[in-house]
């Protein structure tokens, strides 16, 4: 695909996403804000474990300190006396720069650890939130947390859109300049960086990639993305708190990124999708089942994580040729590892298909 | 001088329970080379059986035995049913299927057993014994220390003095090797992560009477710890997770009491990844820094 | 490549598919011109409010009683004829103590559930992520469930009334009594290290003064291993522990303090001071004699009054004989001060004349001390009894206080006696 087609692709989306606000309610158009929040961070996400080959369990604390940059930067401009569009695109600014410094941060230490470790300090980043937010009480208002001020809809376009359908545009912006930017590095040469450090990362270097910096680079842009979803879910709720950021939710972003399939832009679209709207779909259904209050208080919450669970074992299991092809080569055992070209496109690829054997994981076009 | 005592004291058997904890993932790490997030989950499954079992039976004893049980067939279970789909290829959909047993094994708690929070009794008594004004070890945590360093002392004759040990550890370093000599690797695997999942089933069981009480959630922190108390000590190294175990624990009391309990996790996170950095294979990594 | 540009359209279909599922029954966006002056909420004879709860999470246990008993009593009053003609139908969304899913589940039962109001929505961190928006909207934000100062803006926050005697008071009252029976003891404070925390130190505070408590320890809700804190107060020769405690954490204190053979008095806020709830906690052999003389505060009416033995019949016919403790008394007691409201709402309520009902001080509701609410006031309790827990049985004793600006007054109780069957009429 050119660059146009694909920017033409890109901005065709967008004008049918904010089309498709006219045709839903405020509640649904909130919900599909929170979606596209959800999708910013999760294309990321995908970049990061699908194409780079990292697992970070800690997205979520990613998205935190976007929320909080955002609110932090929004009520310091509103006691300066700004508002309205500068307000909203400093904040936004803030958020990205507080998101990514400390993707930086992690990112560094990502390019020194790997595989399970890294997956280990992101949880710990994230089970740890809650007492930065306690620590850091006067800054980040502990529990509670922060409130902004409300951002109404624009005057002229009041008599034309509801609030929550303004809402939805800003997130659907919003969310259309990140993925597309992510997609960008996707697709380019730093795309291919990762996904040959992801092969091997020892030909990768041996050809002259500087696998460090590109592993913190895929950490940095990753964490962007996070702090974007985060900004547009402060900017959408008036309010970031730790609560919202749990490891729960941690872990449902990787579940939309895994379900949709690794690596793929479309896939965390429809993973972030999934992971919004199947918890209340769920509701919807037990609530019209009509059943026993006792037995419908068991099952709200958790019948929605059971579903995800199951969908994560069965997508891991039993689609393993679709995905072990995005499943970086740096991460097999030392010994099992053989030169492997470095396929465009890797989430074609399947490498489950050929034999286990230590020589045969070269990777073939299916 | 006493309240450093005090700490100190309060922080051993809480110590022992994580390096307990560590010890699992150690076990699990040395049969399969997989990280398995799940063993925290895998752990309050079993105490749920063991909590059944004890209200059932009204013996503690019944309760234990029948929890390790549970623990050990959990255990083979997952390995056989769903980690034998993992692809053998790379630890990342290892650890992403565990996320997913995580997900699955607390939501059908929460849904058959619900979110209350159920109290364990401790089988003996919790009040420690007074040296010089400071209270330093209560017969339960005496009882912890005990298991704990047994279980680990038993541990390490079942690998370095038996033939299932060494066949267990052939098989966990050189798989084809091993097989070719005769070693059955495959059942090895499933005996480590029995192992595995009973030793982390006792590390919850004895924390539990300790704490509120047993929730779907019981054990989310203490993997954590756990975690934490691996990585400081090394994944490969038992002795490690020992040694690790007691540090973090004492290290978290010392946090809690000097500086505030909020501060704890944060501690956690800081010791995590100052180790990491410094040593990326763990204090007690005989080894080059390992990255997989 | 060229594989990949269909994927995405793929994708982007399936997206827009399930989008356009979701609109199913959707209606349009864009802001309706109808002056139709419908009330939200309001049937000819039915009238529909919502609540966001944890019924489900790790922060869940033990709240969610609170809405069941709410529930049950709003069935009560259904099968009773309702309140001024119309039933009362109660929609009770799960939040999971979890700030984002509140403002989701809110925004669900006032978009689209179109609920009258949101009764008793449970926790502060979790409310107040929705407390601006429920005001913009112009929502009925009634008897939220949470000690915070914050539900006590009217200002600020027209739409939203408090329920529970705030921390401050609570903290002020205690801290009183203590002074007032044993003037030399030397006070101490474990708290929350959250907002629970930092207003009842305020509140004590304020009666002791700066510095005036001894010894100060705070606990996260998420490390369940208080030793370290107890330690220190004991090492502190603390005689009196304040408590601003969850009931877990109430617990945890007293069993990890007897461990330590440290058996100090206790007085603990009454959001972790509930007799049967702590006797969960610490089993039946040892907690009755770990509580023996357990100081609390409360403004509901307590075992024994007449009120009790009429909730506890809702409880037994209405909620399927659920476990009766603290939290049924305070959800059913939430439910009647809602039906007496909606009573003196008129017979056709408009949200602004439910606000008007709550704000105009008639109401009585069933607690120990008069209500607060009025045109300044949006808190529910100025004041608290204290109880304490004699031979297993936990009641009021003479002592009580209201805080009045930033003194504390010894009052008389004076209970709200219940009268006919426990439904509030329009006079």
């Amino acid at each position: 695909m050119s660059t146009r087609r694909f920017l033409l692709t890109a901005a065709g989306l967008t004008v049918l996403a904010i089309a498709g606000t006219f045709l839903l309610d405020p509640y649904r158009n909130y919900q599909l804000a929170v979606i596209a929040a959800t999708f910013c961070a999760a294309a990321g996400l995908t970049l990061l474990i699908g194409v780079s080959g990292q697992l970070s369990l800690g997205h979520a604390a990613l998205m935190a300190a976007g929320g909080y940059g955002y609110a932090l930067a929004a009520n310091a401009l509103t006691d300066a006396g700004v508002d309205g569009v500068p307000r909203f695109l400093l904040a936004f600014l803030a958020a990205l720069a507080a998101s990514g410094m400390l993707g930086l941060l992690l990112g560094l230490a990502a390019a020194r650890l790997s595989g399970p470790y890294l997956a280990g300090v992101t949880l710990a980043l994230v089970v740890a939130l809650p007492a930065f937010a306690a620590v850091f009480g006067g800054v980040l208002g502990g529990d509670q947390g922060l409130q902004i001020a409300f951002d109404g809809v624009p005057a002229p376009l009041r008599m034309l859109v509801a609030l929550e359908q303004w809402q939805a545009w800003v997130a659907i912006l919003v969310t259309a300049v990140v993925v597309t930017g992510i997609a960008a590095i996707r697709r380019g040469g730093a795309g291919l960086k990762m996904r040959a450090i992801a092969a091997d990362r020892t030909a990768a270097r041996l050809s002259g990639v500087r696998a460090g910096r590109v592993q913190v680079g895929a950490f940095t842009a990753s964490a962007l993305a996070a702090g974007a979803g985060g900004a547009i879910l402060c900017f959408v709720t008036q309010s970031v708190s730790p609560g919202g950021y749990t490891l729960a939710f941690s872990l449902l972003l990787v579940v939309a990124v895994v379900v949709g399939g690794l690596g793929s832009i479309g896939g965390a679209a429809v993973g972030s999708a999934i992971v919004v709207l199947l918890p209340w779909l769920i509701g919807t259904l037990t609530g019209a089942l009509d059943l026993p209050a006792e037995i419908e208080q068991r099952l709200a919450g958790n019948l929605g994580v059971f579903v995800f669970g199951v969908l994560l074992i069965v997508v891991m299991a039993a689609r393993p040729g679709g995905l072990a092809a995005a499943v970086p080569v740096s991460w097999r055992r030392r010994g099992r590892r053989a030169p492997a070209s470095v396929a465009p496109e890797p989430e074609v690829v399947d490498v489950d298909a050929l034999p286990h054997h230590p020589t045969a994981t070269s990777e073939t076009e299916r | 001088m006493d309240r450093l005592l005090f700490l100190l004291a309060t922080g051993l058997a809480r110590g022992a329970v994580f390096a307990l904890f560590a010890l699992s993932l150690v076990l699990i790490w040395r049969a399969a080379r997989i990280v398995n997030f799940a063993q925290g989950a895998m752990a309050v499954t079993a105490a749920y059986v063991a909590f059944a079992v004890t209200a059932l039976t009204g013996s503690y004893w019944v309760g234990l035995a029948s929890g390790l049980a549970a623990a050990a067939l959990l255990g083979l279970a997952v390995e056989r049913g769903v980690m034998r789909f993992a692809s053998h290829a790379s630890p990342l959909s290892g650890v992403i299927i565990a996320i997913g047993l995580v997900m699955v094994l607390q939501s059908l708690l929460g849904m058959l057993a619900g979110q209350t929070v159920r109290p364990m009794a401790a089988p003996f008594d919790e009040s420690p014994i007074v040296v010089g004004g400071v209270p330093i070890l209560s017969p339960y945590d005496a009882f912890v220390l005990v298991v704990a360093l047994a279980v680990m002392a038993g541990l390490a004759l079942l690998f370095g003095r038996t033939s299932l040990g060494l066949q267990l550890r052939a098989a966990a370093f050189a798989p084809e090797v091993s097989r070719l000599l005769g070693v059955r690797a495959a059942r090895m695997t499933t005996i480590g992560w029995m192992l595995s999942a009973a030793v982390a089933a006792l590390a919850a069981l004895l924390l539990i009477p300790t704490e509120l009480g047993l929730n779907p959630h019981s054990t989310d922190v203490l993997f954590v710890y756990a975690f934490a108390v691996a990585v400081v000590g090394g994944l490969d190294s038992p002795a490690g997770a020992l040694v690790g175990g007691l540090v973090v624990g004492v290290a978290m009391s010392l946090v809690t009491g000097y500086l505030g309990a909020t501060v704890a996790p944060i501690a956690v996170l800081v010791l995590l990844v100052g180790v990491l950095l410094v040593r990326p294979g763990g204090i007690f990594s005989a080894r080059e820094a390992r990255t997989a | 490549m060229a594989q990949h540009r269909p994927r995405i359209l793929r994708a982007a279909l399936a997206v827009v598919g399930a989008g356009a599922l979701v609109a199913g029954a959707a209606g349009c966006s864009t802001p309706a011109v109808t002056g139709a002056a419908a009330v939200p909420g309001v049937g000819d004879d039915v009238i529909t409010i919502g609540s966001h709860q944890p019924l489900t999470g790790p922060a869940a246990a033990g709240y969610s009683s609170i809405s069941a008993a709410t529930s049950a009593y709003f069935d009560y009053v259904n099968d009773h004829g309702g309140i001024n003609g119309r039933t009362i139908e109660y929609l009770v969304e799960d939040d999971g103590y979890n700030p984002a899913n509140t403002q989701t589940v809110v925004r669900k039962l006032v978009q689209e559930d179109e609920v009258f109001a949101i009764l008793n929505g449970l926790g502060t961190a979790t409310h107040t992520s929705v407390l601006d928006y429920l005001n913009q909207q112009e929502v009925p934000d009634l008897f939220v469930a949470s000690g915070s100062t914050n539900w006590n803006q009217p200002e600020e926050y027209p739409w939203t009334y408090g329920f529970n005697a705030d921390y401050v008071v609570e903290g002020a009252a205690l801290a009183q009594h203590a002074l007032d029976t044993q003037p030399d003891a030397v006070v101490c404070l474990l708290g929350q290290d959250d907002d629970f925390g930092d207003e009842f130190i305020e509140g004590a505070e304020l009666v002791l003064g700066e510095g005036g408590l001894a010894a100060v320890e705070r606990y996260s809700v998420s490390n369940q291993d208080v030793a370290a804190q107890i330690g220190a107060l004991q090492a502190a020769g603390c005689e009196i522990n304040l408590l601003a405690t969850v009931n877990g954490f109430s617990a945890l204190a007293l069993g990890t303090a007897a461990k330590l053979g440290w058996f100090p008095q206790w007085y603990a806020s009454s959001s972790g001071g509930d007799y049967p709830t702590l006797i969960g906690y610490l089993g039946e052999d040892l907690g009755p004699k770990l509580l023996q003389g357990f100081t609390s505060t409360n403004y509901l009416p307590m075992e024994g009054d007449a009120w009790v033995d009429l909730f506890r019949t809702i409880n037994d016919e209405y909620n399927g004989g659920a476990p009766f403790d603290g939290n049924t008394i305070y959800g059913m007691s939430v439910g009647y001060l809602f039906a007496e409201a909606l009573a003196k709402a008129g017979d056709d309520p408009t949200r602004q004349s439910l606000v008007d009902a709550v704000s105009s001080g008639d109401l009585v509701g069933n607690g120990v001390l008069p209500l607060a609410f009025g045109a300044d006031s949006h808190a529910a309790f100025h004041g608290v009894g204290i109880t304490t827990v004699d031979q297993g049985v936990q009641s009021y004793t003479d002592s009580a206080y209201v805080l009045e600006g930033d003194t504390v007054e010894s009052v008389e109780l004076d209970p709200v006696p219940l009268e006919g069957e426990g439904i509030p009429t329009a006079d």
